[in-house]
This record gives structure tokens, C-alpha cells and sequence, in this order.
């Protein structure tokens, strides 16, 4: 089974520990994975920016690189939603192009969705101890419907100990330009989601996509937090966690 | 209503230092999630239905025209009068007249927000005629220098129970209450001889029925029925043409999930059916019954982008589930509607360049549509508000210059691979030893708040270059 693994920009630049991980688990299951060097980013901040057009030859530029591939795969739910829910939305009036943007969108998948719904993963390639709790990431929760998948593979693992946190839910505030444009607005909402984390008395929070990430664990740092750990699901399953770059995160799973 | 949106941002920032607004809110918030999540547990088959209720709501706008002259023909033929109006300002000249015509004295009012866009309390103050809000909500809002409300449903929900006992010892001059069936016993006290002694009632209306000719209200408190049935003369109501709904039998799937999505009651306390003015031999109604049915914008919704917009029942559901609107509360986003649902209507109604803020101000998270009882897709509708002021040029040239470097990298991997190795070790190296960006060049908006978490190392795609390099050719 050959899969294309989209890094997604953000990973590709700040985590690329997250992409090594994917990889891993797409390996131990295995998948044969590609990674097509030419990729670069999946349009989202155009589109939600409102520049549809960049939006559209991202897409194009996207529909080339890995239409060729069995399965599309991509640790991030909300570069997921763009491909599955927005590609097609933006091609609906392309004759030439929908059906091609379709089919594309059929077979990409946010990276648990896919061990979980299309692999029915069983074992998970590497160890992680800890008690963590789970953050449900906004566009893989409620446009892809991944909810019920993290839980499910991390259940494999049983040295995780899952406490779920109050309202596990709701945004963390990141919401992509909206975190730079309206800084206190969005740091006012994850303070909220720290609150729940820290009440959860988990030590690490786990979740499924880097913005959100870098929000959590920018605010964690900002405002004190030095030993809450924010790690991304592929980390925690790939057993890699402890090669994070998290302030904490030095030796504790090693 | 004069628009304030342009002030989103300075407002916001005040209500965010607002400790008392801030624990306000989230009293709010919690209570109304739960509220919904549990009354919409009571439906057989909630998506079912919610489906249905999509579907009705579509027929009714498809055919929009059809249903209104329906409406009109059956209100008529029960004596009711109706009038038009296609602008806010021209709705209120209408209920000026009808007020002079019949001589009126003094208005009761129940709840309308229709009449809050059409600042219809000051057209009738300067027309002489004096005004009260009824809905305890509104009434607290009114005595308190006319506050406008910063919820659709629950007007005052900015304020804490202390904050509205000072208003009332001040403005009722009695000794201050902090029990609150004894405050709504005084300004029931207060209201009373009101009702009594008004000539006219003005109501708003959540759903017209076109084929019976009434009015549908689903009120909490009784007063919509001292305003419309009780003592006066006239009764007029104010609503939108887009609340127009074929048959009893649409009312009955919307009366499912009107509530249940507002304020989490499988029913409101009041439910009115108002059909006409009195008839010979009945007991009680208005002389007179006039509807104003107001335009305001609705039209330009129709057959285009945005119609899916006009389903709406205003239950605020949106907001209610919103992470913005649960910090920043109703009166920051400067119109009438706040949250969701007045992010995409304002910028409709009242025009794009004078609520730049309201589209952008989402995290486009979702909650929003998963809980419209009406299934709007409220991010995509505010997405595609974004695109239209990005074709107008009306985003700041920050904005506009970063978006299109972007783009033009981003659509040239020769360019934007060196870039990305240079940018990786550049964040690497602002990162220091413990690899965070206290200060992010060109990114105040979140380094004032938050740190930046720094890469270390090279980019995935070096490090996959790499394995490639040494790995057996496959």
C-alpha cells in the first residue's frame, strides 16, 4: 500500500520529530511511505484568509503531487479538512477538475483516522508511559469526525493513562491568523483550556494538530508553566515522545 | 440601530479586562450548553428532526414571494392589516403613524429584536409617545439608560444579579433586593399599571403563518400577552419577512427545536398563536391588528450565497456555544445580532466596510454549526465573507502584502524549500537554549500573549533527504 505522507508546512518547519512519527507508525503497519518533495502547503490560510484563488492552485498544485498515491495521509486534522471537506467545495463548479479533486479527497485521511478506520491498527510501534490527557483538535473534531480514533489507538498502549479533561471539546483559540490578529481574544480562550488541562491533574496534554499545539504550549510557557508536556497524538503512538523538543520532555520516556 | 462594529477591537479588549462580565459569561456559557445538550437528548431522533425543520425552512425561502402574499391574503381576510417595509428606518415611520392615527399615548413592548434594528423606541419617543420594554430583560436594559442588549434571547445576560439589584434600588428608589422572586415582584409592581394603562402593544414575531395569517410568540414571562391581548387598543407586530412559514404544521417541528436550542426548555413558558383583532362575540384581543413586516436587507440574502443565512430562528444557540462570543460577550460585535449569526448578518445588512472585524473574528472552530438547529454553516458563510472584502481590497495592506508572499512562495517549491531551511534555523536559533521566541518579529498579536515554541534542527524534508539518500534504492 503506497502512501504519500503530507508533512504539513508546520510540521515540516517546528516538528518535524511529529512527521518522523507518522512515518513510523506508517511503516510498522505496513505502508510503504512516499514523501513528494515538491509539497508545500495545503492552501488553508489562503482560504480562510479569503484568497480563494491561491487557495484553488494550492489545491491543483496538491491534486498533482499525490493523486498518484493509494492513500494521502497527514498529521493535522485541519489540513485533513481542507483536503476532504474544502478541496471539493472549491472545485464544485469545475467540470474538468471535481471528480479528480473528489476521488482525491476520498482517499486522504488525518493520520489516526487512517490507522485506526482504514489500517485497524492493533499494535503500536513504540512505548510511552504517562498520564496524559486529550485535546480534541476543532477542524479534525467536527469536519473529519475524529473523536473516538486517538482514544482508541492510545487505548492500545497500556502504560497511557487517558483522564479526560472538561471540555475536551471546545476550541483552544488558536484558530490559524485569528491568533495573531485578535491575540488577547484567543489567549483569553486557551487560558480556558489550560485551566481544564491543569484540573484534568494529567501532566501532558496530547492532540492532533500543530496549531493548536503551538498555542497551548506557547501560553503554558508565557505564563509559568515549565513542566506541562504538549505533545502531538503520532508521538505518543510512535513511542518518539521523549525526543520532543519539550522543555520537560528530556528523559522521562526514555 | 447605528452600527459600532468598527470599535470591535478597542471594545473587545475592555470587555476582556471586565472581571465582572468575564465570570458573568461563564456562568452563561456553562448553563446554556448544558441546557441544550440535555433538551435535545428528550427529541426521539434530534437530527431527524433538525433535518426536517431544513427542509421546511427551505421550501418556505425557495418560494418566499409565494408564502408572504399567502401570509398578507390570510391576515387581511382575519381583519389584520399589513403593511411593508424595506427599510428599518421606514418600518418605524410606519408604526409612528400607526401610533398617531389611533392616538396612542403609551406602547408596551415584548421582546423584538427586529425593532432594535429599526431603533424603533426612539422614533416613537420623538414622535411623543412614550415607551416600555415589558420583557424583564429589556426592561432592566431600558431603565439603565437604554443599554442595548447584548444577547438575542436573553438581553441582560452581561449582568449579574447585584449589578441589576443597584439598578433597581436606584432607579425604583426602594430599599435593594437580592432575592430574585422579590425583584421580579417589584418590577412586576412597576409594570403593571403600565399594561394597564397603554394604548398600544408592540410585539415581535418568531414565525407567520401563511396559511392561517397569525403571529407565533414564544415568550417566557406572560407579558407579550398583556402587551397583544390584554388592554390595548392596537396591537402592531414588527418582524422580518424571512420568518414567513407555510402551515401549522411547520410551526410544530420549529416549536421542537426553538426552545430546546435557546434555553434548553422542551417548551417555552408561553406559547402565543395571535390570528387578527377581535371578532364580534370574542373575549378579548386588540381593536386593531397590524403587522410591519420589514425588509432590511433579508432580500438581497435571497438566491444568493448567503441564503442559507435566512433560515435562521434566532434562538442564539451560536453564540451561546461560541469560544469568541463567551469572552467578549454581545455588545462588542456593535449591532444588533452579536456571535455567529451576527457576523454573517451584520456585514449583510449593514454593509462589509463598516464591520471588517466580524468576519475575521472566528476561529472558525465549528461549534457553531454543529448546534444551529437550522444547520447554517455559519464558518463557511463567514469564510466567504472574508473572500468578499479580500476581492475589495478592504483588508490592510499588512495583511494584504503578507498573504500574497505567501501565496507566491508557497506556489514555488524551488523557492519556498531554501526558504523553509533558512526560516527553520533562523526560529531555531531566536529559540536560544530553551527553545522558545519570547518576541516573534512582525507577530505582536501573539507574542504579547504567548511565547513561540522554537524548531529544533533541520526541516522534516532535510532529515527525509537524508534517510533517502542512504536508504537502498526500492
Amino acid at each position: 500500500m503506497k502512501v504519500g505522507l503530507f508533512i504539513t508546512c508546520l510540521v515540516d518547519v517546528m516538528r518535524p520529530e511529529i512527521a518522523e512519527a507518522s512515518v513510523r507508525l506508517l511503516e510498522s503497519a505496513g505502508c510503504t511511505v512516499e514523501v513528494p518533495m515538491s509539497q508545500t502547503c495545503c492552501g488553508q490560510p489562503g482560504y480562510n484568509s479569503g484568497d480563494s484563488v491561491a487557495a484553488r492552485d494550492l489545491a491543483r498544485k496538491f491534486l498533482g503531487e499525490f493523486e498518484g498515491f493509494d492513500y494521502v495521509v497527514m498529521p493535522s486534522g485541519s489540513c485533513g479538512g481542507m483536503v476532504r471537506q474544502h478541496y471539493p467545495a472549491l472545485f464544485a463548479d469545475d467540470p474538468d477538475l471535481s471528480n479528480r479533486i473528489d476521488a482525491l479527497a476520498q482517499k486522504t485521511f488525518e493520520l489516526t483516522a487512517f490507522l485506526h478506520d482504514v489500517l485497524g491498527v492493533s499494535a503500536l510501534p513504540g512505548r510511552f508511559a504517562g498520564e496524559i490527557t486529550y485535546h480534541d483538535s476543532c477542524s479534525g473534531l467536527r469536519e473529519l469526525g475524529v473523536q473516538a480514533q486517538p482514544r482508541a489507538l492510545l487505548a492500545l498502549n497500556p502504560s497511557v493513562r487517558l483522564t479526560e479533561m472538561k471540555d475536551a471539546r471546545a476550541c483552544c483559540g488558536f484558530g490559524g491568523t485569528f491568533a495573531i490578529k485578535y491575540g488577547d481574544i484567543s489567549s483569553a480562550i486557551v487560558d480556558e483550556k489550560i485551566g481544564h488541562i491543569h484540573a484534568s491533574g494529567a501532566s501532558c496534554v496530547v492532540l492532533g494538530d500543530l496549531g493548536c499545539m503551538l498555542n497551548i504550549e506557547g501560553r503554558l510557557r508565557r505564563t509559568g508553566d515549565n513542566t506541562t508536556r504538549v505533545l502531538h497524538i503520532a508521538q505518543v503512538l510512535a513511542g518518539t515522545a521523549s525526543d520532543a523538543a519539550s522543555p520537560s520532555a528530556t528523559d522521562e520516556a526514555r | 440601530m447605528q452600527v459600532q462594529s468598527m470599535h470591535f477591537k478597542a471594545r473587545s479588549g475592555q470587555k476582556l479586562a471586565d472581571l465582572r462580565l468575564q465570570q458573568n459569561l461563564k456562568v452563561l456559557s456553562q448553563r446554556w450548553t448544558v441546557g441544550r445538550t440535555n433538551a435535545i437528548a428528550e427529541l426521539d431522533d434530534f437530527e431527524a428532526t433538525r433535518d426536517q425543520a431544513v427542509e421546511r425552512r427551505n421550501r418556505a425561502l425557495a418560494n418566499l414571494d409565494v408564502w408572504l402574499e399567502r401570509f398578507e391574503a390570510q391576515a387581511i381576510a382575519r381583519g389584520a392589516t399589513v403593511l411593508w417595509a424595506e427599510t428599518p428606518e421606514e418600518a418605524s415611520r410606519l408604526v409612528v403613524e400607526i401610533a398617531r392615527r389611533h392616538e396612542v399615548a403609551k406602547v408596551t413592548k415584548s421582546k423584538s429584536m427586529v425593532s432594535e434594528e429599526m431603533a424603533l423606541n426612539r422614533h416613537l419617543e420623538a414622535a411623543g409617545v412614550k415607551v416600555v420594554e415589558t420583557d424583564l430583560g429589556e426592561y432592566i436594559l431600558q431603565i439603565n439608560d437604554n443599554e442595548p442588549p447584548s444577547h438575542i434571547v436573553a438581553p441582560v445576560v452581561h449582568k449579574s444579579k447585584d449589578e441589576v439589584s443597584d439598578l433597581f434600588a436606584r432607579v425604583h428608589k426602594r430599599p435593594r433586593l437580592t432575592d430574585i422572586p422579590q425583584m421580579t415582584r417589584e418590577a412586576r409592581e412597576f409594570l403593571r399599571p403600565q399594561f394597564l394603562s397603554a394604548d398600544m402593544g408592540v410585539s415581535g414575531g418568531n414565525f407567520l403563518i401563511a396559511e392561517t395569517g397569525s403571529v407565533a410568540v414564544f415568550t417566557n414571562e406572560g407579558n407579550e400577552g398583556m402587551c397583544t391581548v390584554l388592554p390595548p387598543k392596537v396591537h402592531v407586530v414588527v418582524t422580518g419577512i424571512e420568518k414567513v412559514i407555510p402551515t401549522l404544521e411547520d410551526l410544530a417541528t420549529m416549536a421542537r427545536l426553538l426552545p430546546r436550542s435557546a434555553t434548553g426548555q422542551s417548551i417555552s413558558n408561553y406559547f402565543s398563536i395571535l390570528t387578527g383583532p377581535r371578532a364580534p362575540g370574542e373575549q378579548d384581543g386588540p381593536e386593531h391588528m397590524y403587522f410591519v413586516l420589514v425588509d432590511g436587507g433579508r432580500s438581497g440574502l435571497l438566491g444568493g450565497e448567503f441564503q442559507d443565512m435566512l433560515r435562521c430562528i434566532r434562538c442564539g444557540a451560536c453564540m451561546n456555544h461560541c469560544p469568541v462570543y463567551q469572552k467578549i460577550g454581545g455588545h462588542t460585535y456593535g449591532w444588533v445580532y452579536p456571535g455567529p449569526m451576527g457576523s454573517v448578518l451584520t456585514p449583510s445588512y449593514v454593509g462589509l466596510e463598516k464591520t471588517l472585524d466580524l468576519p475575521q473574528a472566528a476561529t472558525l472552530c465549528g461549534e457553531c454549526h454543529v448546534v444551529c438547529p437550522m444547520k447554517i454553516p455559519l464558518p463557511d458563510l463567514l469564510r466567504k465573507l472574508r473572500e468578499r472584502q479580500f476581492e475589495r481590497g478592504l483588508r490592510p495592506w499588512r495583511e494584504r502584502l503578507g498573504l500574497a508572499a505567501w501565496a507566491f512562495v508557497a506556489r514555488r517549491p524551488a523557492i519556498y524549500r531554501p526558504l523553509v531551511r533558512i526560516g527553520a534555523r533562523v526560529l531555531g536559533w531566536m529559540g536560544g537554549d530553551a527553545h522558545r521566541i519570547a518576541q516573534l518579529p512582525g507577530g505582536s498579536g501573539w507574542s504579547l500573549y504567548r511565547d513561540m515554541p522554537a524548531p529544533v534542527g533541520p526541516t522534516f524534508k532535510e532529515r527525509w533527504a537524508k534517510r533517502e539518500a542512504k536508504a537502498p534504492p526500492r
